[in-house]
């Protein structure tokens, strides 16, 4: 089957050698594709990550992280500060305008906030917006955001997935008429969308001058849901496309030597990593012994597979954050070594010389998780692939049926550590580990305002997880982005292409 | 004719009634419908709740006929995935999967009838050998493969025909190619089987004695009885088409039923998938109603219980 597969892309690639580009470049437009179909546009209604990057196009956040600097900048907002531990008041900016004309101001920010937290409105992202408790508007330009709790990651929150919708459109249709009929003030606006089919954007020509995003050069950009990532590379080939991206790591390799393309490889922070099933009840007892845990993080090499098998960019990982997270920190965790000797002689001390059956789960990147299986059988622990789709996966583990898994997590391109290790180690729904140690150092480091504290807090957490080896951190993911050789475009690690950024030479 | 079509009715409505039973059942056999429709990160009094507000802790005799009641009814419910009506989504996409399924049809039709007759007008011939050669091919070759090749020369190569999407009627050359030289080979090899046995029948002999055409005794004599299974498997196939059709979709990236029944179950979108085996099933017996009737219309024979 992946022989069949890359004889066809090597037949497919040699023969688009001779066939001349075309580009949509006279368009000034780009084609991008996608596999995974968003149902419903409104950022607040979907979990996709191609519905997170047309929330971006279209829509403005109060805050902006600028991706290069990291650092935040007013855009919807002007000014903000800390009221107190639980209120942030927000200074709106004047003259912005949606794309159906209405001005913004104040009633925007506050009907949108109010509506998301009501469990009514059955936002899919509830973590997104959980930690907010209401909004008020103090008057036309200024508002107070009250929080649950303190919750010092919220102007992260408030720079990414939490969007302002024009308040008189959305009361009237509310989540189903914003996906017919997208209302945003972003620097794009959509002027057709066929769910399942396409979503079709122009250029927002009254995009506010000053915005931190810029103004946007390209003049149409349509996505196109393509399922099949053969049929995108064939787009690209004979060019019907102009960007697509998670192209695998040969065929990215392939598509280099084809004349009119480019590859683009970057970092993603999708971190990935081996998740055990620690707990009284787990179905996979051997792992409850520390030196199990231990065998298992020196049987793996995980630097031959982020070479051969992960990608350019990627890096080896020892603990369960990405680095460019506020409060990821790895120097509290022990390294662990490849060292299948040293494995073998573990097992054996616990008390398993021959080793133990064991089922892995996995939902993607397949070919990794042979891999580990394989390294695993090395040294006698006979790992079983238990392959499915990712719902079904996690209905097991949270049910307490699946005590090792290939588990990935994207942390929502939200830059702080409480978007990632908690969900896993907190106590919620995915933690089959429950250490009430680690839960209290992370909750100190979700609560505390002072950013040393919370660093610290971090750093001891994330030390003591790799210390008691609950899960095995494997490394950052990377994704390949093939694209018209003339369309000029960055790849950030929160795999958000921006469309208002490029342009074509 | 009349008693016969209503006795093969009351029959077809009967399976099509045992059939959306059986989904029902088994698509709750599949786990547990109040967490599926809970979602992520659901505690145990919000699936309770769900339980209660959907009704999931009635009889399931109670909730079938609810459910059945409402679908006599056109409503289908909401989609849980796409959260808007299901019987808007489903009459959405099944343009695309109906066209697709009709033109396959009359492709391989139009390949199969040819070579069929061929094939049997000269068995065991060169030609004989060569038809049933590209009917094997077709069999054997799988369809993803075939729709990747066809891509690579006409889209990819010679730049004379889009890849993928179903905007204009080149959208529909490949597909329709890929899926009709698949059912193509069982309709051949048919007509083929068929019309050997009626070639060699004694009205044929007569009919050639009375010295009428080659042409004449062929087309309007022979082919005319070879055709009584055809029909018949022909409806079957419309069916498999319709409903079979989702590596074709996926590849050529037509939005249409078979690729919404695929999103449907990996989202465990129940009332999704529930409406389309519903659908499909009545098609399906529906298409098999009409091929019954059309083979009695066409041999009397099968109207008073016997067979050609």
């Amino acid at each position: 089957m992946i022989a069949v597969r890359a004889a066809l892309a090597a037949l497919v690639l040699s023969a688009s050698v001779v066939a001349p580009a075309l580009a949509d470049k006279k368009g000034n437009s780009v084609r991008f594709l996608y596999d995974q179909v968003v149902e419903n546009v409104d950022p607040f209604m979907n979990n996709v990550r191609i519905g997170v990057i047309i929330g971006q196009q279209v829509w403005d956040t109060l805050i902006y992280r600028d991706p290069k600097s990291g650092e935040y900048k007013g855009q919807l907002a002007t000014a903000w500060k800390w009221v107190d531990d639980k209120t942030l008041e927000v200074e709106l900016r004047k003259g912005v305008k949606f794309h159906n004309g209405q001005a913004f101001s104040a009633d925007d920010v506050v009907y949108t906030l109010n509506f998301v937290v009501k469990p009514e409105s059955k936002v899919t992202t509830r973590e997104n917006v959980a930690w907010i408790d209401r909004a008020e508007k103090v008057d036309d330009y200024k508002v107070r955001i009250h929080l649950k709790a303190p919750f010092p990651a919220a102007i992260e929150y408030l720079a990414g997935p939490v969007v302002i919708h024009p308040h008189e459109y959305y009361a009237k249709v509310g989540p189903a008429g914003m996906n017919e009929k997208p209302v945003g003030s972003g620097p794009y606006r959509i002027t057709e969308h066929a769910v399942g089919k396409y979503v079709r954007m122009e250029r927002n020509p009254d995009y506010f001058k000053d915005s931190p995003k810029g103004q946007p050069k390209i003049e149409k950009v349509e996505i196109r849901f393509i399922p099949d990532r053969q049929t995108q590379v064939a787009e690209m080939m004979a060019g019907g496309a102009d960007m697509i991206m998670n192209v695998a790591l040969d065929q990215a390799q392939q598509m280099k030597v084809v004349p009119h393309l480019q590859i683009v490889s970057g970092e993603t922070m999708r971190i990935v990593f081996l998740h055990l099933d620690t707990r009284e009840t787990t179905t996979a007892p051997p792992l409850r012994e520390l030196k199990v845990r231990q065998a298992i993080s020196h049987a793996i090499d995980r630097d031959a597979m982020v070479k051969q098998l992960v990608g350019e960019g990627a890096r080896v990982l020892h603990t369960v954050c990405f680095p460019a997270q506020f409060g990821c920190s790895d120097e509290a965790a022990p390294r662990y070594k490849y060292d299948p000797a040293k494995a073998k002689a573990l097992l054996a001390e616990a008390g398993f010389p021959n080793g133990f059956d064991v089922d892995i789960f996995a939902y993607r990147e397949r070919n990794q998780t042979e891999a580990m299986i394989g390294y695993l059988r090395a040294v006698g622990i006979r790992a079983n692939l238990r392959f499915m789709q990712y719902a079904a996966m996690r209905e097991l583990n949270r049910a307490g049926k699946s005590a090792m898994m290939h588990q990935t997590w994207g942390s929502f391109s939200v830059n702080d550590v409480s978007a990632s290790t908690p969900v896993y180690y907190k106590f919620g729904p995915d933690d089959v580990s429950r250490d009430p140690e680690v839960r209290d150092l992370l909750q100190t480091g979700d609560s505390s305002i002072d950013g040393n504290v919370r660093k610290a807090a971090y750093r001891r957490a994330l030390g003591l997880i790799a210390e008691r080896a609950y899960s095995l951190p494997l490394y950052s993911l990377t994704t390949y982005y093939a694209a018209n050789k003339d369309l000029t475009f960055i790849a950030y690690p929160d795999e958000l292409p921006r469309f208002w950024e490029m342009s074509y030479k | 004719m009349l008693i016969y079509a209503l006795k093969r009715c009351g029959l077809a409505v009967l399976v099509a009634v045992v059939v959306s039973a059986l989904a029902f059942l088994l698509l709750r056999a599949s786990g547990d419908v109040a967490i599926a429709l809970a979602g992520e990160g659901a505690r145990s009094e919000d699936i309770e709740n769900i339980r209660r507000l959907y009704g999931l802790d009635r009889p399931l005799i109670v909730q079938y006929l609810d459910w059945a009641a409402k679908m006599a009814q056109g409503n289908f419910g909401t989609s849980l995935y796409f959260k808007t009506d299901v019987s808007a989504l489903v009459l959405d996409k099944l343009p695309v999967s109906a066209w697709l399924a009709l033109y396959s049809l009359i492709f391989a039709l139009g390949l199969s009838l040819p070579l069929g007759v061929l094939a049997a007008l000269y068995p065991n011939s060169w030609v004989d050998r060569l038809c049933l050669a590209l009917a094997v091919v077709g069999q054997a070759l799988p369809s993803f493969f075939f729709a990747l090749i066809l891509i690579i020369l006409f889209a990819v190569t010679w730049r004379l025909l889009p890849v993928s999407g179903s905007d204009t009627w080149a959208h529909y050359v490949m597909p329709t190619i890929v899926l009709g030289y698949y059912i193509a080979p069982a309709i051949m090899r048919l007509v083929r089987a068929g019309m050997i046995e009626v070639l060699a029948s004694d009205y044929v002999r007569t009919a050639r004695a009375k010295g009428l055409s080659s042409r004449s005794v062929v087309l309007k004599h022979a082919l005319r009885n070879a055709l009584v299974p055809v029909v018949a498997l022909s409806a079957v196939q419309l069916g498999f088409l319709l409903g079979g059709s989702v590596v074709i979709e996926t590849v050529f990236a037509l939005d249409g039923i078979g690729y919404l029944a695929y999103q449907s179950i990996t989202h465990k979108d129940l009332p999704v998938t529930q409406a389309i085996v519903t659908l499909l099933s009545v098609v399906y017996v529906g298409l098999t109603l009409l091929a019954d009737l059309a083979n009695a219309w066409l041999d009397p024979r099968i109207r008073v219980g016997g067979g050609s």
